[in-house]
């Protein structure tokens, strides 16, 4: 009926509403900042020489692509998962074992199409039983259970040689080849990276703003009062975990195209914890910080030996560093480097405010 | 018991019959037959005690963690780096003087003041907020396990048994009968069982400090309610200093002994870390007989499985924590 009313009487409100929703939806597309890094993102091929492009911003994304996956369980369902990884690795292994690899008694041959949607199903499924099993407590825990099932992936993997290949992993992953592309080709591999990443960006985004979404962030505010309104709480975590799984699992498909190897060392704890540097060092309230987080994480992995070298340091205490930076974000920063940034901004609009009202007082 | 028997009929019967089999596994001369089909009895014991002197071990790393975790809702992350931080002090040490003992003391003193600069300087500003604490105890671990391997490198480390504990022990254990008639004992080294019998007595002498003394009552009330028991006018922030030095000690100490039968190097601390979780998670969050059940059957896990089922060792201790959260999501042993 109000659809009705709208078109027929106030046909210009209602698109002016329409356009308010959409601007909700996607707030992206109002920011000119937004497109700007978009651009940049799009033409990065020209600017960029392949080691630039692979090696910094396609491993940016993929990171900030297991990150998200973090980032929206963290943000929106209130669960910190240090899982995100082993699920990740996990979808790589299954490429690995369903698809064409250099380890001819483990792999199974399929073609790419076939075992990769493979890959994304077990991950997701893989993630959704842990899923089931971490909301079964509460908080706090959820770390404890998520981090004891990425060590026990870790070290089932180290430990078993009939489908993992024990700590030499698998080597020579074969990438897609199709329509006469090499998708592992730099150029074509980081537009992949770049598409998917985007994808999973607006689909958090979305998701985010959908029913499903509003009530995860309902129940992660008060649980039982959303299970006094008629909705499952549990329910709710289970399938954020599922979408969350998905979303790491596509991170982990990229990654093992990305290196054509996966070993243990890929599923490490320590690996595990980057993620979570990652998205508590970018921020966790919004899709944007695992990105920015991944890119700081990876500008740092990739040059923090050179610079600590010139400074006269130790290159190799880049760990260290890394460690020290991440308690700086978390004592001063709840947020992250959105959080800081964002706090900057406001005090620097505060401030513009108050000298602006002084000139006309 | 009495009331348990009552109550549960059925699972006594299990348990006793349960029992009945442990038992006459242990005592009982094997048959050919079950010895072809396992293998040794000898290799069945080892087993077994290697099993239950690991347990001992975890229950040190883990009662800490679980008193920490129990009174602050503190999830200290950093475990497994007191634990190997007071590793390398008690290897220090006992190259240095050449004493085992002294090792131990030097290393409880120093990694308690370290718990409790970490109480003082860092958790104590940001109380209550369960998920930064944890996020700062992750942060803390990365650094400490980097400064470590900056000062110790990436070997291996192992502390010198003193002379007085080397070599086996007969134990009254029969593993089988000779031809000849005569009884073959079981060897083990003495070292485990005095480390195990240590580990036992520092476990009864924490339950009788927790569940006999007035400071034990203080901790056992902040467990259950930590603001009632500020309201009361205890010193509340002494009693969080002291309990995480006690914790942080206690890893220190488990540092020493893994040292000294085990290995030290890199990476250990995240393995002490899993390991610990799984026995809290698997015992009881919080409580002190959780742990102990909790390391004592994850020991035991590890062992057996490393032994009878050498590819998947890892997945039945994860099998495990997995039933124990299907079932009874709290722990074992816990009350909530």
């Amino acid at each position: 009926m109000s659809l009705l009313q709208s078109t027929q009487f106030r046909p210009d409100p209602s698109a002016t509403t329409a356009r308010r929703a959409f601007i909700r939806a996607w707030p992206d597309f109002q920011n000119p900042a937004a497109w700007l890094v978009a651009l940049i993102l799009i033409i990065m091929p020209l600017i960029a020489s392949g080691f630039f492009l692979i090696e910094i911003f396609a491993t940016t994304l993929i990171l900030g692509i297991i990150a998200l996956s973090l980032m929206f369980l963290a943000g929106y369902g209130g669960m910190v998962s240090l899982m995100q990884l082993t699920i990740a690795g996990f979808a790589g292994y299954m490429v690995a074992v369903f698809g064409v690899s250099g380890n001819a008694n483990i792999s199974l041959g399929w073609p790419w199409w076939l075992a990769t949607p493979m890959a994304l199903a077990l991950a997701t499924l893989f993630g959704t039983l842990g899923g089931a099993l971490a909301v079964r407590t509460e908080g706090i825990y959820t770390i404890m259970i998520t981090l004891a099932i990425g060590a026990a992936f870790y070290y089932f993997t180290n430990q078993n040689w009939a489908i993992f290949n024990g700590h030499t992993g698998i080597n020579t992953v074969a990438t897609p080849h199709f329509w006469g592309v090499d998708w592992r080709a730099d150029i074509a591999f980081y537009y992949v990276t770049l598409g998917i990443a985007a994808i999973c960006y607006f689909a958090v985004q979305y998701v985010s703003r959908a029913p499903f979404g509003l009530a995860l962030q309902g129940v992660r505010d008060n649980s039982r009062r959303m299970a006094a309104l008629g909705f499952n709480p549990n329910a709710h975590r289970i399938a954020a975990y599922a979408f969350a799984a998905f979303i790491a699992g596509l991170g982990g498909v990229l990654q093992v195209w990305n290196y054509r190897q996966i070993s243990p060392g890929s599923v490490s704890v320590g690996a595990c914890i980057d993620i979570l540097i990652i998205a508590v060092v970018g921020g966790i309230t919004r899709p944007i910080g695992p990105f920015i987080g991944a890119f700081i994480f990876v500008l740092l992995r990739t040059f923090a030996l050179d610079v600590l070298i010139k400074f006269g340091l130790d290159g190799n205490r880049f760990r260290l560093l890394i460690g020290l930076g991440f308690l700086a974000i978390v004592f001063w920063s709840s947020d992250g480097v959105i959080g800081l940034w964002e706090r900057w901004r406001r005090h620097h609009v505060s401030s513009a405010k108050r000298t602006g009202g002084g000139r006309h007082g | 018991m009495a009331r348990f028997i009552e109550r549960h009929p059925a699972w006594a019967l299990i348990a006793i019959i349960a029992i009945a089999v442990v038992l006459w596994l242990v005592f009982a001369i094997w048959p050919p037959g079950l010895e072809a089909a396992i293998g040794r009895k000898r290799v069945f014991l080892n087993a077994v005690l290697n099993g239950i002197t690991l347990g001992g071990l975890y229950f040190l790393v883990a009662s800490g963690f679980t008193l920490i975790f129990g009174l602050m809702r503190n999830v200290n992350l950093a475990h497994g780096s007191l634990y190997l931080f007071g590793g390398y002090i008690g290897y220090a040490i006992s190259t240095w003087t050449g004493s085992w003992i002294l090792s131990f003391i030097v290393a409880f003193i120093v990694v308690a003041l370290v718990g409790v600069i970490l109480q003082l300087a860092v958790f104590r500003r940001m109380e209550g907020q369960d998920l930064r604490q944890t996020m700062v105890t992750i942060g803390l671990s990365i650094v400490f396990a980097d400064l470590m391997l900056w000062v110790f490198g990436g070997d291996f480390y192992q502390i010198q048994t003193p002379a007085w504990l080397i070599g086996p022990i007969q134990l009254p254990l029969l593993t089988a009968i000779k031809s000849s008639g005569e009884p073959v004992y079981l060897q083990y080294p003495l070292v485990r069982l005095v480390i195990f019998a240590a580990s036992v007595v520092i476990g009864v002498a924490m339950w009788l400090a927790l569940n006999r003394t007035r400071i034990g009552m203080i901790v056992r009330a902040g467990v259950d309610d930590r603001d009632i028991l500020a309201a009361t006018g205890v010193r509340i922030q002494l009693v969080f200093v002291l309990v995480f030095a006690l914790g942080a000690g206690l890893a220190g100490i488990a540092g020493v002994v893994g040292g000294t039968f085990q290995s030290l190097s890199p990476g250990e601390d995240t393995r002490f870390l899993l390991a610990s979780l799984v026995v809290v998670i698997v015992g009881g969050m919080g409580s002190i007989p959780g742990a102990a059940l909790g390391a004592v059957i994850i020991g035991l896990a590890e062992q057996l499985g490393s032994v009878y089922i050498p590819t998947y060792a890892i997945v039945v201790t994860f099998l495990i924590m997995v039933l124990v959260l299907a079932l009874r999501p709290q722990g074992l042993l816990a009350r909530r």
